[in-house]
C-alpha cells in the first residue's frame, strides 16, 4: 500500500491526494453498481423460487447476464419528457435521487482502515444525507405534472419523514451505548465485554441488549427504501408506479439504481450498526471485511424475503404503525437504555 | 489564495445566488428549491470553520426534515403570483424598514464577534469532538435556554394542533387493533342444515 502511495506522489505530484481520493471513490462506486446489478438478479431469483418458479434463466447460464442486458435497454432507450412536465426539475430528480444513495457510501467502513472518510460524526452524516433522498421522489412526482406521480411523491414524503424519527430513535440507543458517533467505534464497541471475552462474540453485538431497537431499525430501514411490504409510494396496483411512472430510459435507471444502492447501504448499516461489522461470531476464527459482507447479504435476503412474504400495508396502517407503535417503543427503549446504563448492571463500562 | 479560501468563496456565491432566488424566483416551487441550495451552502460553510456537528445539524434538521414539509406545502398549494405581486409598493416602505432593521441586528451580532476575536482563536484542536463539547455545554451551562426553547416548541405544537383541531369527525376508520385480532369464527358462521329433499 505505502508502495503504490510512493509510486502515485511521484507520478502525479501535488495533485496525487486528489487523484488517489478518486481512485478510492471508483473503488467503491464500481462494485457497488455491480452488487445492484446482481441484487436485482438475486432478487428475482430469490422471489422466484419462493413462488415455485425459476426467474431467469435465458440470458446467460442461470441468467446470469440478465442484468446486464437490462442495463443496456434502459441505456439505450428513449428519454421520454412529458410536454406538461417542469423540464429541468424533471431531469434533476433522478440525479438527486441517486446522489445521495452514493455519498452516504464515504464514511462506510469496510474494516478498521478500509473507509473513505474516517471522521467524527460519521453516524449523523449518514442520517443527514440519507434524509435527503427524499427529494428526489418528491420532486420528480411534481415535475412530472401527472397525478399517480404525485401522488406517490405525496406518499412517499409523509412516510419518509415518519420512519425517519422511529429510525433515528433506534440509532440514538446504538450512540449511546457505543458512547461515539464513529462507526469504526462503534463496531469495536461491539468487541467488548464478558461475551466477546468467552469466545462468543455474536453474543455481545449490539443487536441482542437492544432487541426491539434492531427491530424497529429494521422494520423502519424497510419503509425508508419504500421497499415491500411499506411500498406505497409504487403502488403498482393502485397508482401504477407511482413517482416515477413518467420516466423512461436511463432516467428511470437511475430512480432504480438509487432504490438497490439505498438497500445495500441499509444492510451495510444494519451489520455495522448491530451485527458487529467485520467482527467475527465466534473467537477462533479471524476478524475480516467477508463477515462484513455475509450479513450484508443475509440482511438483504431479508429483505427479499419481505417482499416475497407480506402484502402492501394500507396507508393509514402504515402511519399507525410509525407513529402509535414504533415511536412509543422507541421512547421507552430509550429511557430503559439510559437506566440500564445508570443502573450497576451497566455492560457497557 | 490557499484552497479553503477558494471553496468559501465559491460556496459564498452559490449561498448568495440561492438567496437572492428564493425571493426573485417565479414559481414557488423553485423559490423553496432554492431555499433548499442555500441551506446545504451554508452547511459547507459551517464545515469549513470546522463546526461540523451544527454543518451536519442543519442539513439534517432543515434540509432533512422541514423543507421536505414545506415542499410538501407549497406544492399543494394554488398561488396566484400576480395576485401576490399587486401590492409590492404598497407594502415597500414596511419591508425596507424590517430589512434595515435585520441588517442592523446581523452587523451588530456578527461585528461583535467578529471584530474582537481573531479567527486564529477559534481553530479546534485535532481530537476534539465538536458534538460532544456541544453536547456538554447544552446540558450543563446552557440547560435552562435550552429546556426553555424545547417547552416553547411544545407549547407551539401544541398550539397548532389546538388550532386546527375542528372537534372528532365521524369517519368509518376501522381499528386495526381489532382487524389483526379477528378469527374466523367471528365473521363466518356455519350452519347444520339438513339436506333438502323433494
Amino acid at each position: 500500500m505505502d508502495a503504490l502511495i510512493n509510486f502515485g506522489s511521484g507520478i502525479f505530484g501535488g495533485a496525487w491526494p486528489a487523484v488517489w481520493t478518486l481512485l478510492k471513490i471508483v473503488l467503491i462506486v464500481a462494485p457497488l453498481m455491480l452488487s445492484v446489478a446482481y441484487l436485482t438478479w438475486a432478487e428475482r431469483k430469490v422471489i422466484g423460487y419462493m413462488q415455485v418458479r425459476i426467474g431467469p434463466n435465458r440470458v446467460g447460464p442461470w441468467g446470469l447476464i440478465q442484468p446486464i442486458a437490462d442495463g443496456l435497454k434502459l441505456l439505450l432507450k428513449e428519454i421520454i419528457v412529458p410536454s406538461g412536465a417542469n423540464k429541468g426539475i424533471f431531469i434533476i430528480a433522478p440525479m438527486l435521487a441517486i446522489a445521495p444513495a452514493l455519498a452516504a457510501w464515504a464514511v462506510i467502513p469496510f474494516n478498521e482502515n478500509l473507509v473513505v472518510a474516517n471522521i467524527d460524526a460519521s453516524l449523523l452524516y449518514i442520517m443527514a444525507i440519507t434524509s435527503m433522498g427524499v427529494y428526489g421522489i418528491i420532486l420528480s412526482g411534481w415535475a412530472s405534472n401527472s397525478k399517480y406521480a404525485f401522488l406517490g411523491a405525496m406518499r412517499s414524503s409523509a412516510q419518509m419523514v415518519s420512519y425517519e424519527i422511529a429510525m433515528g430513535f433506534s440509532l440514538i440507543c446504538v450512540l449511546m451505548i457505543s458512547n461515539s458517533l464513529n462507526l469504526v467505534e462503534i463496531v469495536q464497541g461491539q468487541n467488548t465485554g464478558r461475551f466477546a471475552d468467552m469466545g462468543l462474540g455474536v453474543l455481545s453485538w449490539n443487536w441482542l441488549p437492544l432487541l426491539p431497537m434492531f427491530i424497529v431499525y429494521l422494520i423502519s430501514g424497510t419503509a425508508e427504501l419504500n421497499r415491500a411490504p411499506f411500498d406505497l409510494a409504487e403502488g403498482e396496483s393502485e397508482i401504477v408506479a407511482g413517482f416515477h411512472v413518467e420516466y423512461s430510459g436511463m432516467a428511470f435507471a437511475l430512480f432504480f439504481l438509487a432504490e438497490y444502492a439505498n438497500m445495500i447501504l441499509v444492510a451495510a448499516l444494519t451489520s455495522l450498526l448491530f451485527l458487529g461489522g467485520w467482527l467475527s461470531p465466534v473467537g477462533f476464527l479471524p476478524d475480516g471485511i467477508l463477515w462484513l459482507f455475509a450479513k450484508m447479504a443475509f440482511v438483504l435476503f431479508l429483505f427479499l424475503w419481505f417482499r416475497a412474504t407480506f402484502p402492501r400495508y394500507r396507508y393509514d396502517q402504515l402511519m399507525r404503525l410509525g407513529w402509535k407503535v414504533f415511536l412509543p417503543i422507541c421512547m421507552i427503549w430509550l429511557v430503559v437504555v439510559g437506566l440500564w446504563m445508570l443502573s450497576p448492571l451497566n455492560i457497557w463500562k | 489564495m490557499d484552497f479553503q479560501t477558494a471553496v468559501f468563496f465559491f460556496l459564498s456565491a452559490i449561498l448568495i445566488f440561492a438567496a437572492m432566488r428564493v425571493i426573485t424566483a417565479r414559481n414557488p416551487v423553485h423559490a423553496a428549491l432554492h431555499l433548499i441550495l442555500a441551506f446545504f451552502t451554508c452547511g459547507g460553510i459551517w464545515a469549513l470553520l470546522q463546526a461540523e456537528f451544527l454543518a451536519i445539524a442543519i442539513i439534517l434538521v432543515y434540509v432533512g426534515a422541514v423543507m421536505v414539509l414545506f415542499l410538501f406545502v407549497v406544492m399543494m398549494l394554488d398561488i396566484n403570483l400576480d395576485r401576490m405581486r399587486q401590492g409590492f409598493w404598497n407594502y415597500l416602505p414596511l419591508g425596507a424598514v424590517l430589512g434595515v432593521l435585520m441588517v442592523m441586528e446581523m452587523g451588530l451580532v456578527l461585528g461583535s464577534k467578529y471584530f474582537q476575536v481573531p479567527a486564529a482563536d477559534a481553530m479546534v484542536p485535532a481530537g476534539v469532538s465538536n458534538t460532544k463539547e456541544i453536547g456538554a455545554l447544552m446540558f450543563s451551562e446552557y440547560v435552562y435556554p435550552f429546556e426553555l426553547a424545547s417547552i416553547i416548541l411544545l407549547v407551539g405544537m401544541i398550539a397548532a394542533i389546538v388550532l386546527t383541531y375542528r372537534g372528532p369527525k365521524k369517519s368509518k376508520n376501522t381499528n386495526p387493533n381489532q382487524q389483526v385480532f379477528v378469527q374466523a369464527k367471528d365473521r363466518i358462521r356455519v350452519l347444520q342444515m339438513p339436506v333438502e329433499k323433494d
